[in-house]
Order: C-alpha cells, then structure tokens, then sequence
C-alpha cells in the first residue's frame, strides 16, 4: 500500500501537482516542511522585536504609521506561516513551545540590535530584500499550504522593501551625520543579510532532498549570488558602499564575485551567541506570558456566552 | 509553559472572504479566536488589511467535514466518461448559429 503511495506522491512531484495536507506523504517529507515552515513563522514573529524597537522613536509620524503597518504584517505572516504548519498535524502550542524552549530555529539575522533609525531602512532593504528572494520561489513549493501562505506574503512584503529603501535613500540625501549613519546600518546588516541565505551548497546537506521534493527551487548559493547582483546595483542609487572590498564583477560568470562569509560568526548566533539571542527569546516568551490573562478571560468570557440563552449571539445567516 | 495553552481553549476557525459584491466568499485561512466575534475581527484585521474584502464568514473548523483524497477515484472518475455532459460533444453544422 505504502510502495503505491509513495509512487503517487512522486508522481504528483514529477507532474508539479501540489501535495494538499490530506495526502500522503512521506514522514521526511512532513518533518522537513514542519522544521522549515516553523521556523519561518518564527522568524516573522520574532523579526517584529527589532523594528518594534524604534516604533516609538520612528523620525515623523508617516514613518511610525508605516513601521506600525510593517511590524503588523509580520505578525499576520507568523499566523498565516503557523496555521499552515498546522495542516502537517503538529500543533500551534507544540511549535510555540519549540521556539520557546530553543528546539526550534528562527532567522538568526534578527539576533542582532536595531541601533539607530537607519537600522529601520537596512532592514527593510537587506534584510527583507533578502527574505524577498527566498520567498518568491516558496510560491511555487510543492505543499499547497505553505505556497498559498508564501504568495500572500510576497504580496505584502514589497512594499517592505520598497519603504526600507526609502529611509536609506533619504538619509543618504542628507547631512553628513545621516550619510554616516546610513553607511553604518549597511556596513552593519551586509554580512548578516548574505548569512540569510543559510550555509554553503556543500555545507547544506538538506539543500538537495528539499530541491529533489521541490520545497526549495534555487540553492542557497545561487540564490545569494542574485541577491548581490541585484543590491550591488541598488547600493549605487544611495551613493553608498557595500562593505566588501572583493566585490568584482565577473565577465566570465556574468555575475558579481564577491568576499568569503564570516561562517565562524553565523555558526555562533545559530548556537545562541549573537548579541541578542537572549533578550529576542525572552522577549517573546514574556509577551507569551503576559497575554496569559488575555487568553484566559477571552475563553471565559466565550463559555459564559455559550452558556447563556443564544448560542449564536453574533452575526446573521450568511448570505 | 503555562498549563493553559491558548489553542486547547480557544476553538480554530476557518476564514472566507467575499473580495467585491458579486463574487464568491472564498477561503483566506485559518486562526484561533475564542467566540465567532473575536474571529471576526481578527480575521479582519489579518486578512483584510489591504482591502482584499467587503464580507467575512467564519466558521469553526470542526464542522468542516472534507471528502477522502484515497477516494477520489471512486469519487470524481466517473465523470470522465460522461463527455456527453459537455457542449463539445454534440456536433452540429457550422452555419448554425446562436447555438
């Protein structure tokens, strides 16, 4: 039985007929997508404390209703990310729990601090520029609800990008103390961005059973190179530098050459050792915490209704 | 954690949405709301941001009953060889029209 399920999802592979949660599919199969779409969610989840940090201090009051509807968005990405990890059968408490205890990963790039306002700009160009690369593929996943997720999330993310770069672009029509801290949030969020990308082909040795499945449909390499390509260019409208010095274009590959990654450093905040990869999780285990009382009354105060004469208080038939 | 973990209480609902009068609601997606109000809401607010709808429904996904994917054969193949349920099959002359 299982030999002709396993030669049904294949096909379904074969012939880009997405895999829907009542499947079959092969327990690898289930468990990659679990670990990768969670700590996807995650990431959205937890990428909201870095900007979260300047929404009070935002420079003007268009700029605070932006980064307000930005950080919204990646709360509404979390949920759309943790709803369709679900349909694999694990539960929300269960991946809020990994996150919580540290069994589950999220984008180390959010383990590093938002110093100043330029940070904002970084990370809405690099950072989410670099997510933007990433993602795009994912709409064509093989498993129906993270494709259907990711779509509505390109979506939204653009203007992400888009806003990030209009900070920096800003800034870097200013004076000499916006230039410089414009050039210090880039020198900051370069190397951290291109770690997004995950390691090395030959270090990534999940890479290629996540192609063969066509969760992934680029390598993180190839996806790392189009990322410089496109942001060696962009750097040029801001007047600014990438901080990397082998950043050479190369006529042979036609693409841009550019410096070794500090994989030392990577390895080291994947561990739990970046600058702020003690305070994000505390963070998010406080807000957890805190809401307990919130979640709770909420319940209490729908059991009450429920017990009450209308069961269907709210709302009209649909129509 | 908590002994009191929010989704062991709080029901999951499904979403749909009616993108412009004269459509369809068709399914957003899901999320945890303690009564069909807060589902409402919330689902307003994740998933109507951007004025992707004018209408939202919700309902509890323990009702939603889905048929059996290992029976979809049995299910949706006898339809195949029912071509003659399409206008296609039925041949008739060119110059008839309005047909």
């Amino acid at each position: 039985m299982s030999e002709q399920e396993q030669e049904i999802f294949d096909r379904k592979i074969e012939e880009e007929i997405r895999i829907e949660p009542k499947d079959w599919m092969p327990d690898d199969y289930r468990k990659m997508l679990i670990r990768q779409m969670s700590q996807h969610a995650h990431s959205e989840i937890v990428g909201m404390l870095p900007e979260g940090n300047w929404i009070t201090r935002a420079p003007s009051l268009r700029r605070k209703a932006t980064l307000i509807a930005k950080v919204q968005d990646e709360a509404g990405h979390g949920l759309y990310l943790y709803s369709a990890t679900e349909t694999l059968g694990i539960t929300r408490d269960e991946t809020i729990e990994q996150l919580h205890t540290g069994k589950a990963k999220y984008s180390s790039i959010f383990n590093y601090p938002t110093l100043t306002w330029a940070d904002i700009g970084a990370i809405g160009w690099l950072v989410d520029g670099a997510a933007i690369m990433n993602q795009v593929p994912l709409c064509r996943a093989s498993y129906g609800p993270y494709a259907r997720a990711m779509i509505r999330i390109c979506k939204e993310e653009s203007f992400h990008q888009r806003q990030g770069f209009e900070i920096l672009l800003t800034l870097s029509r200013g004076g000499d103390a916006q230039k410089e801290m414009c050039q210090d949030a880039i020198n900051r969020w370069w190397w951290p961005s291109l770690m997004m990308f995950g390691p090395n082909d030959d270090a990534s040795p999940n890479s290629l059973r996540s192609m063969q499945w066509k969760i992934k449909r680029f390598t993180n390499d190839e996806l790392r190179q189009k990322f410089v390509d496109v942001c060696v260019d962009q750097v040029k409208t801001l007047n600014m530098q990438l901080p990397d010095q082998k950043i050479k274009w190369n006529e042979n590959t036609g693409h841009y050459d550019f410096g070794e990654i500090n994989w030392e450093e990577f390895y080291e905040v994947l561990k739990g050792n970046g600058p702020c990869n003690h305070e994000r999780l505390e963070a998010r285990k406080k807000a957890h915490a805190d809401g307990l009382w919130v979640r709770e009354a909420a319940a209490a105060y729908a059991a009450k209704k429920n017990y009450s004469t209308h069961p269907n208080t709210y709302g009209s038939q649909p129509a | 954690m908590e002994a009191n973990p929010h989704s062991e209480n709080w029901p999951l609902w499904e979403v749909f949405i009616r993108a412009r009068q004269g459509l369809d609601h068709k399914h957003a997606g899901s999320l945890y709301a303690a009564d069909a109000q807060m589902a409402v809401e919330n689902a307003r607010d994740v998933y109507t941001r951007r004025s992707e709808g004018i209408s939202i429904w919700v309902v509890e996904s323990k009702h939603i009953h889905a048929s059996n994917p290992s029976e979809s054969d049995s299910l949706y193949d006898p339809a195949n060889d029912k071509v003659y349920r399409h206008p296609s099959f039925y041949n008739l002359p060119d110059e008839l029209k309005n047909i």
